[in-house]
Parts: C-alpha cells; sequence; structure tokens
C-alpha cells in the first residue's frame, strides 16, 4: 500500500467554533495508467464541512467530481494527503477499516438505488446494520420505523422490483440513515426519476438536513444544488470556486 | 455475534439461491451423483465382499484344509480308451500323522475319505458322498445332531457298520419311514442308521478343487473311517463309457486344526515344505482359509479404491459445475457486491457470502444425494439380490467430501467476488 509522504497532524479546531465533521487537506489523486500516461484527477483540494450543513458538489466530467466523491465515501483512498472523518484519518486505513468506516459513518444514496433484489424493503434498510454484526432482531424496530419515516410502512414486505423509481430511492435514503451516520453522500439522487418524485426525494433529504444531518450531493443540475447551504464548482480536479447560497444554521442539536 | 452472522448468512445465501432454482438445481445435480455414487458403489463393493469373507470364514480360520488332487498329467492318460490304469496318489495316512507329529501349534489333524457312490434304501437310490471320518469331525468342521448321535470312538475301533446321514439325504431316502435304526445298502455292504445331522456351514460341503464353492450338497454319510477303509478299500474303481478306472487313494481330505490364528501363519510354510518332501508329484492342494480371507480383504480394499475413485470424479466434476456456476453468479451480482461494500461489507464479509453459497449448494447436493445413496443399495437387493451394505463410514465420507468440494471450489469465486474494486462493481451494468 502507497503511503502518504507525512501523517498529516489533529485537525486543528476552526476558529468560528462550528464544528468541520469533514477536512480534507491537500488531497492528490493520481492514475498511473501507464509510464506516460498519467492522470492527476485531484490536486490538492482543500475542503472542510460544518456539522449539520448541506454541501452539493457540481462540475463537468472529467473535474475529479466523481474521484472526489469516490474518497469522501472512503471507496478510495487519496495519493496524498489527509481525510478527517469524524476524528478519523480514513485517507491512509487499509480495507478492512475502510469497509468499516464506510458501514459506520457514510449513508449512501446512488442514482440507480442500488438495493438488493432478493432483499425484501425492510431488509434492505437492514443490510448496513448487518455488516456491523448488529443483532437484526432487536433492531428491527429502529428499521421499521425508517421505512414508516419515508412513506413505505405498508409495503415493508416488497422486493425492489415491485416498487417505482421514487420508492426505491425512499428505501435508499432510509438504509442510508439506519447506521445514524456523520454524512450522507447522494450521488445524483434525482438523475434517474421524474421531476416531481425526484422534487419528492430533494424534500426529504432537506427535512433529513433540517433534522441536523450533514449532506454532501453530488450533481450537475443547477436547481438541485440551488438547496444546498453551499455549492462547491469543482474543475481540472481543483475546487474552482464556492458559492454560499445561505448559512448553515448552528447548534442544530 | 457470529453464529448470528453465520445464520444470517445461511439464510442469505438460500434466498439467493432460490431466486434462480432450476440453475441451482441443476449446479446441485452434479454433487447428488456423486455422494450418491459414492454411497451406492461402496454398499454394493461391501456387500459383496461381505458374502466372501462369510464363505471363507466358515471354512474355519484356525483351519488350514489339505486336498488329494489329480495330478495333471495323470488325467490325461486317463483319458486313454481301453486302457486300464491304477492311479496311485493323493494324501496318505502317514501324511497325517507326520502333521500331527511334527507341525508345531497343531491341535487336531482331521482325515477324511470321501467316496461317491449311491445309496439304497427299499426302491430309493440316491447318489451321495461317503465321507469316512473320525468322531471329532463334528468339533472341527461342526455340525448339529438332530436325532442320535454321531460317529463314536467304539464304531471306530470295532469298524461298526453304522452311519450318519445329513437330514437333505435323509428325506429322500426315507420319504416316509423313520430313518433311525434301518438298514441302508451303500455299495455291497449295509449300515445301520445312528443318526442324523446337519452341517453348521453347509459351504464346508466337498468342493471341487480349486473352487471355494462346489455343488451344494446335502448328500453326505458319515462312516467311521475304519470301516471305510476296510469295506470299500484303498483302491477305488470307477467305471465310465466302457473303461474303468483304478485309483489308490488312502485320504482325500485332511483338515488340520490349528490352536489359534497366529499359529496358522507359521504353519502353512512349514505344511508346505514338509508335503514337498514326501509327495514328488503335486498331488494335493492346500486352502488356508486365513489367507483366502486375507486376500479376500486385500481384494476388497482395491475394489473399493477403485469404485471410489470413479465415484470421486464424479463429485470432482460435480464441483467443478459448482464453481462455474458461481464464477458466473459473481460476474452476474457484480453490482451487488459493489453495494454491499459500499454499506460497509469487508472482503471477507463477501468471501463469506460466496462460500455459504457455495457450501449451501453442495451441502444441499450432499443431503440429497444421501438419500438417494441410500435408496439405490436397498433397490438394488430388491431388483438383484445382490447383497448390499451402507456403511456409516462411507455416508460420511460422502457427505464430507462434498461438503469439502464446496468450500474448495467455492474459494476461487468467493475471492474473486472479494477483490472486484467496489468502485468498478459499482459503475457495472
Amino acid at each position: 500500500m502507497k503511503m502518504p509522504e507525512k501523517q498529516a497532524p489533529a485537525p486543528p479546531k476552526p476558529a468560528n467554533g462550528s464544528e468541520a465533521i469533514i477536512r480534507i487537506e491537500g488531497i492528490d489523486k493520481t492514475y498511473v495508467l501507464s509510464a506516460e500516461n498519467i492522470v492527476h484527477a485531484l490536486r490538492g483540494v482543500h475542503l472542510s464541512i460544518d456539522q449539520g450543513s448541506y454541501v452539493a458538489i457540481m462540475g463537468p466530467s472529467g473535474s475529479g467530481k466523481s474521484t472526489m466523491l469516490n474518497i469522501l465515501g472512503c471507496l478510495d483512498r487519496p495519493t496524498s494527503g489527509s481525510y478527517w472523518l469524524g476524528g478519523e484519518n480514513v485517507a491512509t486505513m487499509p480495507d478492512d477499516e475502510l469497509s468499516e468506516a464506510r458501514g459506520k459513518k457514510i449513508g449512501f444514496i446512488f442514482q440507480s438505488y442500488n438495493l438488493i433484489a432478493q432483499l425484501t424493503v425492510i431488509e434492505n434498510i437492514q443490510v448496513p446494520l448487518f455488516y456491523q454484526g448488529v443483532d437484526l432482531a432487536a433492531s428491527q424496530g429502529r428499521c421499521v420505523e425508517l421505512a414508516k419515516l419515508v412513506g413505505l410502512g405498508d409495503r415493508m414486505d416488497h422486493r425492489p422490483a415491485q416498487l417505482s423509481g421514487g420508492q426505491q430511492q425512499r428505501v435508499a435514503i432510509a438504509r442510508s440513515l439506519v447506521n445514524d451516520p456523520i454524512m450522507i453522500l447522494a450521488d445524483e439522487p434525482t438523475g434517474n426519476l421524474d421531476s416531481r418524485t425526484g422534487t419528492e426525494v430533494l424534500e426529504m433529504i432537506g427535512q433529513l438536513n433540517a433534522h441536523g444531518k450533514t449532506i454532501v450531493l453530488v450533481t450537475h443540475d443547477d436547481k438541485v444544488a440551488a438547496r444546498a447551504h453551499r455549492v462547491i464548482h469543482m474543475k481540472d480536479g481543483l475546487i474552482d470556486r464556492e458559492v454560499i447560497n445561505r448559512p448553515v444554521p448552528h447548534a442544530p442539536k | 455475534m457470529v453464529g448470528f452472522k453465520l445464520i444470517s448468512s445461511v439464510k442469505l445465501g438460500i434466498k439467493s439461491l432460490l431466486l434462480h432454482k432450476l440453475r441451482s438445481s441443476l449446479t446441485m445435480l452434479g454433487i447428488i451423483f456423486g455422494v450418491c455414487s459414492v454411497i451406492a458403489m461402496l454398499a454394493i463393493g461391501e456387500g459383496a465382499s461381505y458374502e466372501a469373507q462369510e464363505a471363507i470364514k466358515k471354512l474355519g480360520s484356525n483351519n488350514i484344509i489339505i486336498r488329494s488332487l489329480k495330478p495333471a498329467e495323470e488325467s490325461r492318460q486317463s483319458g486313454n480308451v481301453g486302457r486300464t490304469f491304477l492311479l496311485d496318489y493323493g494324501l496318505k495316512y502317514s501324511d497325517g500323522s507326520r502333521l500331527a507329529s511334527t507341525i508345531p501349534g497343531v491341535a487336531r489333524v482331521l482325515p477324511m475319505r470321501i467316496i461317491r457312490e449311491s445309496v439304497r434304501f427299499d426302491q430309493n437310490e440316491v447318489p451321495c458322498q461317503v465321507i469316512g471320518t473320525l468322531p471329532y469331525y463334528k468339533e472341527i468342521v461342526g455340525v448339529d445332531i438332530l436325532r442320535g448321535r454321531f460317529l463314536t470312538e467304539m464304531d471306530e475301533l470295532y469298524q461298526e457298520n453304522v452311519c450318519v446321514l445329513t437330514l437333505g439325504l435323509a428325506s429322500r431316502l426315507f420319504p416316509y419311514q423313520d430313518p433311525l435304526k434301518m438298514s441302508i445298502k451303500v455299495g455291497s455292504s449295509y449300515y445301520r442308521v445312528v443318526g442324523m445331522v446337519r452341517e453348521k456351514n453347509t459351504v464346508e460341503q466337498r468342493t471341487q478343487s480349486g473352487k471355494l464353492s462346489g455343488e451344494p450338497l446335502d448328500n453326505n454319510i458319515y462312516i467311521p473311517l475304519s470301516t471305510s477303509r476296510s469295506r470299500f478299500g484303498e483302491i477305488l474303481t470307477r467305471m465310465s463309457a466302457g473303461s474303468f478306472q483304478m485309483e489308490k487313494i488312502e485320504l482325500h481330505q485332511i483338515t488340520v486344526q490349528m490352536k489359534d490364528t497366529s499359529a496358522v501363519e507359521a504353519a502353512d510354510p512349514q505344511i508346505r515344505t514338509l508335503l514337498k518332501h514326501f509327495h514328488t508329484r503335486n498331488d494335493y492342494e492346500l486352502i488356508v482359509p486365513l489367507e483366502l480371507l486375507r486376500q479376500a480383504r486385500q481384494t476388497q480394499r482395491i475394489f473399493n479404491i477403485v469404485l471410489g475413485s470413479i465415484a470421486a470424479i464424479s463429485l470432482l466434476v460435480g464441483g467443478i459445475g459448482i464453481m462455474n456456476i458461481m464464477l458466473a453468479t459473481v460476474t452476474e451480482r457484480t453490482r451487488e457486491i459493489g453495494v454491499r461494500r459500499a454499506l460497509g461489507a469487508k472482503k471477507r464479509d463477501i468471501t463469506a457470502q460466496f462460500l455459504v453459497e457455495t457450501v449451501v449448494l453442495s451441502v444441499g447436493g450432499g443431503l440429497v444425494g444421501v438419500i438417494i445413496g441410500v435408496i439405490t443399495p436397498i433397490a438394488v437387493t430388491h431388483l438383484s439380490g445382490m447383497k448390499t451394505i451402507v456403511t456409516l463410514s462411507s455416508v460420511l465420507l460422502a457427505f464430507g467430501i462434498s461438503g469439502a468440494i464446496g468450500i474448495i471450489f467455492g474459494l476461487y469465486p468467493a475471492n474473486a467476488a472479494a477483490q472486484l474494486d467496489p468502485i468498478e462493481a459499482l459503475r457495472h451494468e
């Protein structure tokens, strides 16, 4: 495994008093395709995201947006730099710990829902808990509650194939919440939905944020991005510019 | 927690397999046939060798049997029509006493004269074997006395004209009367029937030379050895197709009973050496039931290995089938693997998931195979009358192999699944 050049120090407390739950410091990601062909997907990105904020990441293809998403989601490790997620530097974690970090700290919402076909709604919601080794019987109540929260209380025994796209995405939202993550990472959550159901899903995500969840959303739709507190535009592996739509409400808890 | 995870994994595995019922059951077929054939083949092999071993055991594992044998070159000559030969061959009385006195570990030596003759009573004439022997025949060979008594020392001493009949012969000769105390005619003399017996091990009947089983005879008359010697004489004349043939045989068979089975092994070469010294021609054969038993077991082992490997190959093929399907499944479910990895599954969780599915397939197939494998030998026995023995060890072996195959052939696909890059897997269409 390739180690970063130096171990980053513990993240300094930000001056403004709010909790920077996510801190990315000088992250590089290079893909060595061959000796001559080296792609620099990220070139020393700095980013910090406060607890309870709603951040949208935008950018054209090839801007490093997807790579950023993979690193934020702990699916990939940066070539160098550090990534502090809830007090831990996940940039240098071995694969197993990275899996655990994903399972405990991140809730994923995908463009194509990515529910597991052979499982029912309630079982799909339980999947992250299964890999945490949580007793599924004991957490059944919580999963039912989440299913009701996303409005699928009457369809808990349905399989994904029996649900509409909007319903599937709502199951995915419930699934992303089940492990009580630090951050919900949504990758084009409305990309496969019509505008009405898309709006419903966005409303739901907005409500989650209103209840204090930190949301990072990747999109190329300006309307979707408009719902976020901050919009980060990426270009050529760097943060090009940042737009603050509205301030992050303080101390949501 | 591990137990809970395992149970959930097994449930999940079964659920995934049930999604493709036809595919799963076809995959299981390979294992089912493999396990079934292992059990059935071993059962048939075991049954066949059991019968052979039982037949040999009846000869008595403590005994060494020496039989007179017509030398090959003499029998060719005797084929010449119109010529009369006196064939002098076979075991002598002196052989018996020499064996008793020189071979260590000998308990008793039982001489026998076996003469084919017809026995008559009233209008009935039945071909039979007249066995001239000593009273302790009944202990060494083993007979049940049904009525009357067996031969005694006194009969032997006074060359009494008494005889003991086997049950089968008695019923043929005396359909209506009670045979006890009747007189029957054998050759030119009359004998009084003093008892009726049944041989414990009918296999022990006089067999043809070189074979273990001969005619299933229950046609024996037992007379004292001394009587046989004086009434029939040493020279036996046989008429056949215009020529007659004279044979001088003193004893037809000597059964040497050893004190224990360990003495048998030592005595075998000693007896051979002794007989070789006094017999210029090869006019006898030695049958050592213990040795035969050992050979039969050896043969059975080879038989089992051959049958077992054929069956094992079919299990192997079944395993390869499973591996093939699992590899296809991994490709098909790449995206699911990506999702699971994103949701916190470690590499070993993915390995475990696919390994469990493979093991569920193979163990499920193994269970069905065991059931069919136990039924098949029963059906074979029922249809062909062949003896089959299903041993617990063969069932455990077959089942164990099927489980092992699940793990061995499941490891590669499961590992391939775990090594998938989650990002690539998530992008997979």
